[in-house]
């Protein structure tokens, strides 16, 4: 997607990008933000708009294996590339070992929040398999939860590490 | 929120930037990791006409040792700064402060050239660069000029560089081996601006310091350096009196306002408190070296 030319009073581009090893392409305004695009032109609700600020970190998606709050990130921007959405965690086996943690541990209450934390928490393990609790808290600390007092969270996170452990 | 609408472009190269700003003026903006520009723009503080996405030009995201150097490209992220073991040691006062800005999911895209170009008052990084001493490269239609970062600054979120300049790396010049530094930073709670930081970078020779370097976050309507006590640890030994005396300099030397943060009085006495834990620390680091 290199400009060679100015094309002066263009507004929209077709972009292109891989949702959860999914192809996928529209025609999109300039300024549609990443959560909108998964949201509204792809349909894919599971990704939050918490404050819409860059605060709360609902809107965490990865981009490229890294998390992003997709509220902060032009759709334009993120052509060629690879995103993952909470819809894209389970795999063919059921829910992803983190997935299973935030069940198994209680770790939301309401859920607004549980999508970023859970991309965050994977994007945490695949980085750091074994986390401390320290380690944990501070690969969180982007993303609010209003609900649990992140205890169960961390207890989630603790519990993926040690189910995918056990896989290995 | 939605930002009003734009022009985009995403060039390959940095000339091809420059080009595309020439065309547009003062209309357009330079976009990195856009996360201040994209929450400005959603906000509609700033409406560009454009925007120029330099994402895609390759060879300006390494940090590396360049000529006396550390040179810092401008697609450098908070989080390589973060993991970067070239930031520690004596160039620890950028290695501190990396982990302190903002939130880590925001570190994965904000840069630390584009921090500098957005000259917030409250960015961290201004003030960590100020004390070591760092320049920017920045490139435009005449050429490569380097801007000092005091001369850089001009206030609250205004630099001196021209619409159509990119800065395309950050340059720290090296301290030598006896240095160190570090960032110290009271925030209420992760994710928010400083209530009051400090950056100290110290280098010594023969016990003596040769160069001290102190800044301030958040307590003026820029990144202020506090001149007077960098100036009194000048060929100073760094013991307690040398240290209590810096710490009251930098004290005086911050312009801070009451606000929801903390009343001036007190970030005055951070200031101070910080300054002079940050000096004892710069000294360990650089009298082990």
């Amino acid at each position: 997607m290199t400009d060679t030319a100015v094309e002066s009073g263009v507004l929209t581009r077709t972009l292109t990008v891989s949702v959860n090893g999914t192809g996928r392409s529209a025609e999109v305004e300039n300024r549609l933000l990443l959560v909108h695009f998964l949201r509204e032109t792809l349909g894919l609700t599971g990704t939050h708009v918490g404050c819409d600020t860059t605060s709360c970190g609902a809107c965490t998606v990865l981009l490229d294996g890294v998390p992003v709050k997709s509220c902060t990130v032009l759709a334009v921007g993120v052509e060629g590339r690879e995103i993952t959405t909470v819809e894209g965690l389970a795999g063919a086996g059921g829910l992803s070992p983190v997935q299973e943690g935030f069940h198994q541990e209680h770790g939301l209450q309401c859920g607004f929040c549980t999508p970023g934390m859970m991309l965050a928490s994977t994007a945490l393990l695949a980085e750091n398999p074994d986390p401390s609790e320290e380690e944990i808290r501070w690969a969180l600390s982007g993303n609010i939860c209003r609900c649990t007092g992140y205890q169960n969270i961390v207890k989630a996170v603790q519990y993926a590490a040690a189910k995918m452990k056990e896989e290995h | 929120m939605y930002p009003a609408t734009f022009e985009y472009h995403a060039p390959a190269s940095v000339e091809e930037a420059i080009s595309l700003l020439e065309r547009y003026g003062d209309e357009a903006k330079l976009l990195a990791g856009g996360q201040s520009l994209i929450p400005l723009m959603k906000l509609r503080f700033a409406s560009p006409r454009a925007l120029v996405d330099v994402n895609r030009i390759e060879g300006l995201d390494s940090i590396g040792e360049d000529d006396g150097h550390l040179a810092i490209g401008a697609l450098v992220r908070h989080k390589d700064c973060e993991r970067s073991e070239a930031l520690r040691g004596r160039y620890g006062v950028l290695g501190d402060a990396a982990p302190q800005i903002s939130d880590p999911i925001v570190r994965n895209l904000g840069t630390v050239a584009g921090s500098l170009a957005h000259a917030d008052p409250q960015g961290d990084w201004g003030s960590a660069l100020l004390a070591a001493g760092a320049h920017v490269e920045a490139v435009g239609p005449g050429g490569t000029r380097t801007i000092e970062l005091d001369e850089l600054f001009q206030g609250p979120f205004t630099t001196c560089l021209e619409p159509t300049e990119v800065v395309t790396s950050v340059r720290v010049p090296d301290p030598g081996p006896r240095a160190g530094g570090t960032y110290l930073k009271l925030e209420r709670k992760v994710g928010d601006f400083a209530t009051v930081g400090v950056a100290v970078h110290v280098s010594l020779d023969n016990g003596t310091v040769r160069r001290a370097g102190i800044a301030l976050t958040a307590v003026g309507p820029r990144n202020l350096r506090a001149r007077t006590a960098e100036e009194a640890l000048a060929g100073a030994t760094l013991d307690d009196d040398t240290i209590r005396e810096a710490a009251e300099l930098a004290a005086e030397a911050a312009q801070p306002r009451s606000d929801h943060r903390g009343s001036a009085d007190y970030k005055r006495n951070v200031v101070r408190v910080f300054t002079e834990r940050g000096l004892r620390k710069a000294a360990e680091t650089a009298q082990a070296a």
